[in-house]
């Protein structure tokens, strides 16, 4: 089966080690439109490899979307150009033949590069340390539905959870700012009866952790919300900002 | 109060002092706004409105000084955002599609804002300076009269007030959003509200020197 096959010229980030000086490397692809990003990549890295030379690397998982694993800057936009995908879902179709493409890795002081595309992306695994969860008692598996919670509750409550903590919310943000990802945790949990007895100690923990790590203040640019491959609203900040100023005025909490 | 000290200087401390500050200069500029449009009913009208205000002299003075700190905790606190942000960033990504997937108004508001700043510094040197500190013999009407007819001033003056417009459209809605108030009946509403707010205000302003140096007396 003789298929047709597009060209791309690439321009790829190249890093050996955290702190050294990067620069962007030109690479030529013939690829099968069918072909998803992330192979087009592995494709390419074959051939480095058979070559002798250094594989490109990045990160995935999944590679269907659910993960939040994988996340490069495709001409300039995490996940690239469509809307509500992540990277993995992303078909060479959607490219021209011919066209140029640069690939980046996920830019803010708290996403330090390791190498070339991938990133250090521990600092949201610090923040939900920090107070995303809820604590319970070890015991028999309680009985669904035992607690009732209202179907638009429990419907609200799954938009924010549908985040796969990609951070796709800060490499879009100019500020680096982490607030969709915490929004949409905290959110979810503030809405959820099992999130009520940490409500206020979750949301001071969250953001006091998140402002440690460096991430930026929210400008509402609403950047976020428009590259998040999970389509989360920007009324999560909203929310996360009224969760938090009430927090503070009201929990006992003078130390944090 | 260790603890409201370190809720204003968090990410989100820091912006709801934009906000409230924000709020109450969004306040003040409809009453500028008013107060300079009588400039279209004569010097007598400006006059009227200007001793108006100074019948309440002692208690002026303290709001004046109360506008003061506003501006300047929006202005401090607006440049540490901006600072905190810019470092927050770090290395910025080489190809962007910023314009794609945010506004214009929300990315320059540092840039509007300082355009704003120094036509703030230009203003209190000539209108408020010398009015209130001046030698005594000036009159309000005939000072600001006078500067609208210098084509230069006017024309700064116009520049920055269409500044202001982008400034407002970005921050009206923002204050909101800052303020958790963001839902799904009532936002585009809210917004719809800040641009023609901001409209407002910007040519409410720059029409006063729009006329005076094109139509008064021609």
């Amino acid at each position: 089966m003789s298929e047709k096959k597009i060209n791309l010229k690439l321009k790829i980030w190249r890093q050996s080690a955290p702190n050294t000086v990067g620069s962007f490397v030109d690479y030529s692809v013939s690829v099968s439109p069918e072909a998803s990003f992330l192979e087009m990549l592995d494709e390419l890295n074959n051939n480095l490899e058979k070559n002798n030379q250094d594989p490109i690397v990045f990160e995935s998982d999944c590679r269907e979307g659910i993960c939040g694993t994988c996340g490069l800057v495709i001409n300039g936009e995490p996940h690239g150009p469509l809307p509500k995908i992540a990277t993995c879902q992303l078909h060479m179709r959607n490219f021209k033949d011919g066209q140029t493409i640069w690939v980046e890795p996920f830019r803010a002081k708290a996403f330090p590069v390791i190498k070339d595309l991938a990133v250090d992306r521990s600092a949201f695994d610090k923040v939900i340390q920090a107070g995303g969860y809820i604590s319970v008692n070890t015991g028999g598996v309680p009985d669904a539905n035992s607690i009732p919670i209202s179907k638009d509750i429990a419907s609200e409550a799954f938009d924010s959870a549908a985040c796969i903590g990609c951070g796709a919310c800060v490499a879009a943000c100019k500020n680096g700012s982490a607030m969709l990802f915490v929004g949409a945790k905290v959110t979810q949990f503030s809405l959820l009866p099992q999130g009520q007895p940490e409500r206020q100690s979750r949301v001071e923990a969250m953001v006091a952790k998140m402002d440690e790590l460096g991430f930026g203040s929210c400008s509402n640019t609403y950047a976020c919300e428009a590259e998040c491959p999970k389509g989360i609203s920007v009324k999560n900040i909203a929310k996360l900002n009224r969760e938090y100023r009430l927090a503070k005025i009201k929990s006992k909490n003078v130390e944090a | 109060m260790g603890w409201f000290w370190k809720f204003t200087n968090s990410s989100i401390g820091k912006k709801l002092v934009m906000t409230v500050t924000g709020i109450l200069l969004i306040i003040f500029l409809i009453i500028h706004l008013a107060g300079n449009l009588t400039l279209y009913w004569g010097a007598k009208a400006f006059s009227t409105y200007a001793s108006t205000l100074e019948l309440i002299m002692p208690l002026l003075r303290i709001i004046e000084v109360l506008l003061a700190l506003v501006f300047i905790f929006h202005i401090i606190n607006g440049i540490r955002v901006w600072w905190g942000n810019k470092k927050s960033k770090g290395v910025e990504n080489k190809i962007s599609a910023k314009s794609k997937n945010s506004s214009i108004f929300s990315r320059t508001m540092i840039q509007s804002a300082s355009i704003i700043f120094i036509f703030l510094v230009i203003h209190l040197d000539t209108i408020w300076y010398p009015y209130n500190l001046g030698n005594g013999a000036e009159n309000l009407y005939g000072i600001v009269t006078g500067l609208f007819m210098i084509p230069l001033y006017s024309w700064f003056y116009i520049f920055a007030m269409a500044l202001l417009g982008f400034h407002l459209n970005h921050g009206f809605q923002s204050a909101f959003q800052t303020m958790g108030w963001n839902h799904k009946k009532y936002f585009p509403l809210i917004q719809t509200v800040g641009t023609i707010y901001a409209i407002l205000v910007a040519a409410g302003f720059a029409s006063l020197p729009i006329y005076f140096l094109y139509f008064h007396g021609r």
